[in-house]
């Protein structure tokens, strides 16, 4: 509790505390811990002077401000047309497999989210999909089974 | 309606000839006037699909009287099949860059800022890098104008200039009505011109080259290249600039796979231009396009694309509206009861009639463009959703 209010003193302290820097201060609360819990944005609703009702109803809004904890390495499989033409459908399933869950699934540990996502906007080299803040394109199942095998051995 | 041939041109990505920012230099030497009247004189419209012509927004912002006024550049770039606005910033921000400068020292702002998609955070190293050069010739030519990036935090909406503005201020991305307009009123309250990342770059373009040989481009409604980004059935996928107003066939021709069943123009948000078509079709022409052209060829399955579309909508609708709210999801649940027959085929043109007051009841670009793609597949592929 103590380091989640620290945080919240520190990020609103470095973006400001007026409203238009709600996003970028819980930003760096989901960087920091991985998901945006119910206690981190009563301190920010504190801390910003207005209601908790307000700070989870902007949360909520954005598919990249979680409020609920899932993996730490969050994988988006881009589900818009052209990705799905090229194949999504056996990435997932490859990826099903190997982390032993369902799409939309955390593994146990917290270690992965297995999801899917709207155009990442890279069409032309699809499928195509985001780990975290890396992107990955021109994907089959081996190339698939080559960075998720990387990630699980290499990656904590 | 005029069309010409297929022209692939070199304007927007052409390298940087010049040092750095000397286009802005050269601009800030001249009339702010005659530089907002050769804006406007050379037809460029806004790049990201509503077409809206930049040398009249700018030109209204400069009129407002704030004691701060806003500059955006929106690069939120969601519409599925569409990735021109990430290549512009990845390989020629400069261009991005003096655009916003430009119009902010015709209109008189001091801030500017990037609305930058979650999804491309990992571009934010290097536009940093860039933004530190444009800082400091910004200072040599003692020009009052600074540019920081706002990240977004994953919604396709917020690519709607007012619900962008909400989510900017910490609200929930939902669209406002309109007017009043971002010019007179948006962030934080203060006059705020919101273009695309190609329309800044273009408008450097047109300030580098001249409305006169800018105008010679495109057809007598369309001015200028544009960018386009195709994916789909294509051998040739990637971004490409082409003069504005060629004819679908002949794009189809160079750009598909010789199989081409139909094209999505525009994106989600689009048209899907059946083969037969083609020939009557001039992109560019009547609806403006973001560029996204999606290409399927005879082997897929229009109601799986539709379903696809349905899905997307559905999801990203902000929610805040009913028609839109609703009407996407019942749009989606009204495909799948007709291809399971638990509805009759005639439930269809019921389903094309509900878009259709999507558009004229929906608070914005989302809901009332839904009936685009709903009504042309469904209306020229009618026996793939029902069978």
């Amino acid at each position: 509790m103590a380091e989640v209010k620290e945080l919240v003193k520190k990020l609103s302290k470095k973006y400001g505390k007026t409203r238009e820097n709600l996003i970028p201060v819980l930003q760096g609360i989901v960087d920091e811990e991985n998901c945006l819990s119910k206690a981190a944005m009563r301190e920010v609703a504190q801390e910003m002077d207005i209601s908790a009702a307000e700070v989870y109803g902007t949360a909520s809004f954005f598919s990249f401000l979680n409020t609920k904890e899932d993996g730490k390495y969050k994988i988006r499989v881009c589900k818009s047309i052209t990705c799905d033409m090229k194949g999504k459908q056996e990435l997932i399933k490859v990826m099903e497999d190997m982390l032993k869950v369902k799409l939309g699934e955390t593994t146990q540990g917290k270690r992965f989210s297995l999801l899917e996502t709207n155009c990442i906007g890279l069409c032309d080299k699809g499928p195509a999909m985001l780990i975290n803040d890396e992107f990955f394109t021109e994907l089959t199942p081996e190339k698939v089974r080559e960075i998720l095998g990387d990630y699980i051995r290499n990656k904590y | 309606m005029t069309s010409h041939k297929l022209r692939k041109v070199d304007v927007i990505f052409s390298p940087y000839s010049v040092a750095p920012y000397k286009i802005l230099k050269d601009t800030m030497q001249r009339d702010k006037n005659e530089v907002i009247q050769e804006l406007i004189d050379s037809g460029l419209r806004g790049r990201g699909g509503a077409g809206f012509p930049t040398g009249l927004k700018w030109k209204f912002a400069a009129a407002e009287k704030s004691d701060i006024k806003y500059i955006i550049c929106n690069a939120d770039e969601g519409e599925p099949g569409t990735f021109k606005d990430r290549k512009l910033l990845v390989e020629v921000p400069r261009k991005v860059f003096s655009g916003m400068a430009i119009c902010a020292w015709v209109t008189g702002s001091t801030k500017g800022y990037i609305y930058l998609r979650r999804e491309y955070r990992y571009l934010i190293p290097k536009l940093k890098e860039e933004l530190a050069l444009y800082e400091k010739h910004a200072k040599e030519f003692d020009l009052d104008f600074s540019i920081e990036i706002f990240l977004g935090a994953g919604a396709y909406v917020c690519g709607e200039e007012t619900a962008l503005i909400e989510s900017m201020e910490g609200k929930r991305g939902e669209p406002r009505n309109k007017p009043p307009y971002p010019i007179q009123d948006g962030f934080l309250g203060k006059p705020t011109i919101v273009n695309n990342v190609e329309t800044f770059a273009s408008s450097t373009m047109v300030f580098r080259y001249g409305a006169k040989e800018y105008i010679k481009l495109g057809t007598d409604d369309q001015h200028g290249s544009k960018l386009f980004s195709i994916s789909g059935d294509s051998p040739k996928e990637g971004v490409y600039e082409l003069e504005l107003g060629m004819r679908l066939d002949e794009f189809a021709e160079e750009f598909g796979d010789g199989d081409t069943k139909a094209v999505q123009v525009g994106g989600v948000a689009g048209f899907c231009i059946p083969r037969k078509n083609f020939k009557d079709t001039i992109i560019g022409e009547g609806n403006t396009t973001g560029g996204s052209t999606m290409i399927f060829n005879s082997t897929r399955s229009m109601y799986n694309v539709l379903h696809n579309y349905l899905e997307f909508y559905a999801e990203e609708s902000c929610g805040q509206c009913t028609p839109c709210r609703v009407g996407t999801q019942q749009l989606l649940k009204g495909i799948e009861a007709v291809k399971n027959g638990t509805k009759p085929p005639q439930y269809l043109d019921n389903l094309i009639k509900l878009s259709e007051t999507m558009k004229l009841t929906s608070k914005c670009g989302l809901g009332q463009s839904v009936t685009n793609s709903f009504s042309s597949i469904v209306n020229n592929f009618r026996e793939e959703i029902l069978f």
